[in-house]
């Protein structure tokens, strides 16, 4: 198993923020996408470049921090490597999704409240649909739809990801 | 190819249109068969076609020898059912296809036109089993007339000369030479086309509104955040034919005179924002978004934005103030967008699928429009057909069709032949109609009085194995998330509504419960800020009109007739079974279990919180569940 790359997010160099504030023309309007590509690079908003960003784009830091929180997509906590987005919309849910994603959170020992374990491998998310409803129930990893899945082909789909592998 | 006038377009497409090849083998690779393997599919055809030394990949090349253009497509329907694989020029699809199963396909159907039947859709009845292999057969697609989807799991979308073949951009061609902009918002009101995300506010007069209105720049949007849980038909539409969006968001600019548009994405459609990027780059190469496109002097611009996740940006003015780069709140209308709307200027807000119906309504005429629907809702619309129905997928039908129609025929009746129990449509802002409620037309008059509305056109059937009052529940959960928390009847009124719900669930409601959920959803439907509120409580209010008795069930008797709600079982200890180990005495949480040795152990009734602790630790299965049923029962 790979190592989570300790400490990436902590990098105090903001070059890679400038580069994206840069291509964004240091534009406020552009904020979501620029939250966007950060998020990309760090794995979530961490505080100091919030403030940073803040500071680049001349509006106030609760500014920042608004937007941030407001979106379900952003995130002040470091995530895992992988994150695996459940599917809870109508057709996923009236399949037995919430089965799926106990199935997921036991699998990985996930406490209650807990998203992310510990080694930093994996984030477990709820989202209100992929728009794949006809396979549900669905979920997606990093991007990947796989569906329709049960407890017993979800347990499948993160052993092979723990071993690194394509899941088919 | 960079098109400067109007007559070297058509040329081009005549001349696209001669050379195309009619076979062709056509892959899908939307989102559901992309899950379901179709990558692997679609590179074991390359393959296969490239051992055989056939060409895989002229497609306007009629020419050419042994030529079998493959073609990824966008998404053909049935996404269940996937991999889907269909061969041209006769038809012949393929279901659940595997890369084992294509070198079959390339010799039997592609060379000698054979059918293999053990891939085509089957259907038993009465021990006869009967084979659609041709798609122009196939119940799902017999009632179906796809105008808006004509091009979606045809072609590929990743390429532009396809979609002008199908006279793409030849609209926005006639629209710039020949037509004002008055003329194409008449041409536009007189198509009766309205909004298709939900509202049905007739697109001609939001048009002229924004039209009328005096300033130096204006812009369109198109609302690409189909937010609803249960719905994914503008997700296939852009990832299956991207330029019939581009195509009319042009052509409403043109008719507003706005010279930039915005399409607005939400962040679960990835695959849509690459095609869409892919197609929005092709049509600024050859001259058909940019400067003076087709040498008219009308210029556009088209840029798109990525949603993050909320709910509520699908409303008008919370869309505006995400583009804005802004938390996605609403604002009290009016002034209404096509006054002020982006950055203080007049917008155009349109849905997906909406602007897919301009094109074509501008090429065939509003006449043409018309034959299709009913005379206050024409044309067509597309759902995303979900939950307990054998065909789940992306239907396109004409506007008046029934319920039953849409349900039993094109989706082929309940998973199981189970009972129907209801259909929800329009996701939480829609309502539950059950089955008195079959035979009605689909329209947005007719759904609106049944107390449902349109929504962007998720479909979600439900059978009697799914709790009504469970379902009303996930709404409420689902809206009360998403509130943006600015008005109060919305932020507060949706929380306690979700009380009440939970409370009901798990058996704790009593009848006055049921009253004050039915007067706070009023409140929060009468009193809310914008859409998302008003609409919030349609889900409580329709399930409390039709299914009132389950309701009942679930307050007064405290079962639930669909075996879902779990406050609702009982546990028992078979005497016969129990060894008086004493295990489930130890795992209860509430010390309700009493027994001693050589004594069968009891549950205490009223003090049993239904966690099922001891169910799963008894090692003898002594320990029965069973669902409460109503005394006179």
């Amino acid at each position: 198993m790979e190592k989570p790359e300790q400490g990436v997010a902590l990098s105090r160099s903001f070059e890679k923020v400038n580069a994206i504030l840069e291509k964004h023309g240091y534009n406020p309007s552009n904020l979501i996408g620029i939250l966007q590509e950060i998020q990309e690079e760090y794995r979530y908003l961490p505080e100091e470049i919030l403030t940073y960003v803040a500071t680049a784009l001349r509006v106030s830091p609760a500014y920042v921090y608004g937007v941030a929180t407001f979106y379900a997509q952003f995130s002040l906590k470091p995530k895992g490597k992988h994150i695996i987005r459940v599917c809870d919309g109508t057709a996923c849910h009236v399949k037995g999704s919430e089965k799926v994603l106990k199935a997921i959170r036991e699998y990985l020992g996930l406490r209650d409240g807990e998203q992310t374990t510990g080694d930093l491998l994996f984030t477990v998310e709820t989202v209100a649909c992929i728009g794949a409803c006809a396979l549900a129930p669905v979920i997606a990893v990093d991007n990947r739809v796989y569906g329709p899945m049960d407890e017993e082909k979800v347990r499948h789909v993160l052993e092979a990801l723990e071993r690194g592998d394509e899941v088919s | 190819m960079k098109f400067t006038t109007r007559k070297e377009l058509e040329e081009y497409t005549a001349l696209l249109r001669e050379r195309e090849n009619p076979k062709r083998i056509l892959v899908c690779m939307g989102t559901g068969c992309l899950a379901k393997g179709a990558e692997a599919v679609y590179e074991k055809f390359v393959e296969v076609l490239g051992a055989k030394s056939l060409s895989a990949s002229v497609v306007f090349e009629k020419e050419e020898k042994s030529s079998f253009p493959l073609c990824p497509t966008g998404c053909m329907g049935i996404c269940e059912t996937g991999p889907r694989v269909r061969i041209e020029p006769q038809g012949i699809q393929y279901l659940r296809v595997r890369p084992d199963d294509v070198e079959e396909i390339v010799e039997r159907t592609v060379e000698k036109g054979e059918v293999v039947y053990r891939l085509v859709q089957q259907e038993a009845t009465n021990g006869q089993v009967r084979y659609w292999p041709l798609m122009r057969d196939d119940p799902f697609y017999r009632k179906q007339i796809r105008l808006v989807l004509r091009n979606c799991g045809s072609i590929n979308p990743e390429n532009l000369d396809e979609y002008l073949a199908r006279d793409g951009y030849l609209a926005l061609a006639k629209v710039l030479t020949e037509m004002t902009p008055d003329d194409v918002i008449g041409e536009i009101m007189k198509s009766g086309l309205r909004g298709r995300g939900g509202g049905g506010f007739p697109t001609g007069r939001k048009w002229q509104l924004a039209r009328m209105v005096r300033a130096n720049q204006k812009y369109v949007v198109c609302n690409g955040d189909e937010g609803d849980p249960g719905a994914f038909m503008n997700r296939c539409l852009m990832e299956g034919d991207p330029h019939s969006v581009i195509e009319g968001l042009a052509i409403a600019g043109y008719a507003i005179g706005a010279s930039e548009g915005y399409i607005y994405v939400r962040a679960e459609y990835p695959l849509a924002v690459k095609r869409l990027r892919k197609a929005i780059q092709d049509a600024y190469a050859a001259g058909l978004l940019g400067e003076n496109i087709f040498g008219s002097g009308f210029s556009f611009n088209v840029h798109i934005k990525e949603g993050a996740g909320a709910f509520v940006c699908g409303e008008e003015t919370a869309l505006i103030a995400s583009i804005e780069g802004k938390r996605g709140m609403p604002n009290p209308r009016p002034p209404y967008p096509a006054q002020k709307g982006l950055w203080g200027k007049p917008t155009v807000i349109n849905n997906v699928e909406t602007l897919a119906n301009v094109p074509i309504i501008i090429l065939k005429g509003a006449e043409w429009f018309r034959s299709f629907g009913t005379t206050t809702s024409p044309g067509t619309k597309t759902f995303a057909l979900t939950g307990k129905v054998k065909n789940t997928g992306l239907v396109e039908v004409p506007m008046g069709i029934t319920l039953r129609e849409l349900i039993f025929e094109v989706g082929g009746g309940i998973q199981g032949d189970k009972r129907f129990k209801a259909v929800q449509i329009g996701g939480p802002s829609g309502g539950c109609l059950p089955e008195a409620y079959l035979d009605l037309p689909v329209d947005y008059d007719s759904l609106c009085g049944a107390g449902a509305i349109m929504g962007s056109g998720g479909l979600v059937v439900l059978d009697e194995d799914t709790c009504i009052v469970e379902v009303a529940r996930f709404f409420m959960s689902f809206t009360q998330s998403e509130s943006c928390g600015k008005c109060v009847p919305c932020r507060e009124g949706t929380k306690h509504m979700l009380s009440i719900l939970q409370k009901i669930v798990d058996g704790r409601a009593t009848l006055e419960d049921l009253e004050l959920l039915e007067e706070t959803a009023l409140v929060v439907k009468d009193a809310s800020l914008c859409g998302l509120g008003k609409t919030a409580p349609n889900p409580v209010l329709t399930t409390l009109r039709y299914f009132r008795d389950e309701y009942i069930d679930h307050v007064v008797h405290k079962v639930c007739p669909a075996r879902v709600c779990q406050a609702m079982r009982e546990f028992w200890i078979d005497p016969d079974k129990c060894r008086t180990c004493g295990k489930c005495a130890r795992v209860c949480p509430v010390a309700c279990i009493s027994g001693r040795p050589k004594v069968p152990y009891v549950i205490d009734q009223t003090k049993c919180i239904k966690c099922g602790s001891c169910f799963e630790a008894c090692p003898f299965d002594a320990i029965v569940v069973r669902w409460r049923r109503k005394d006179n029962e």
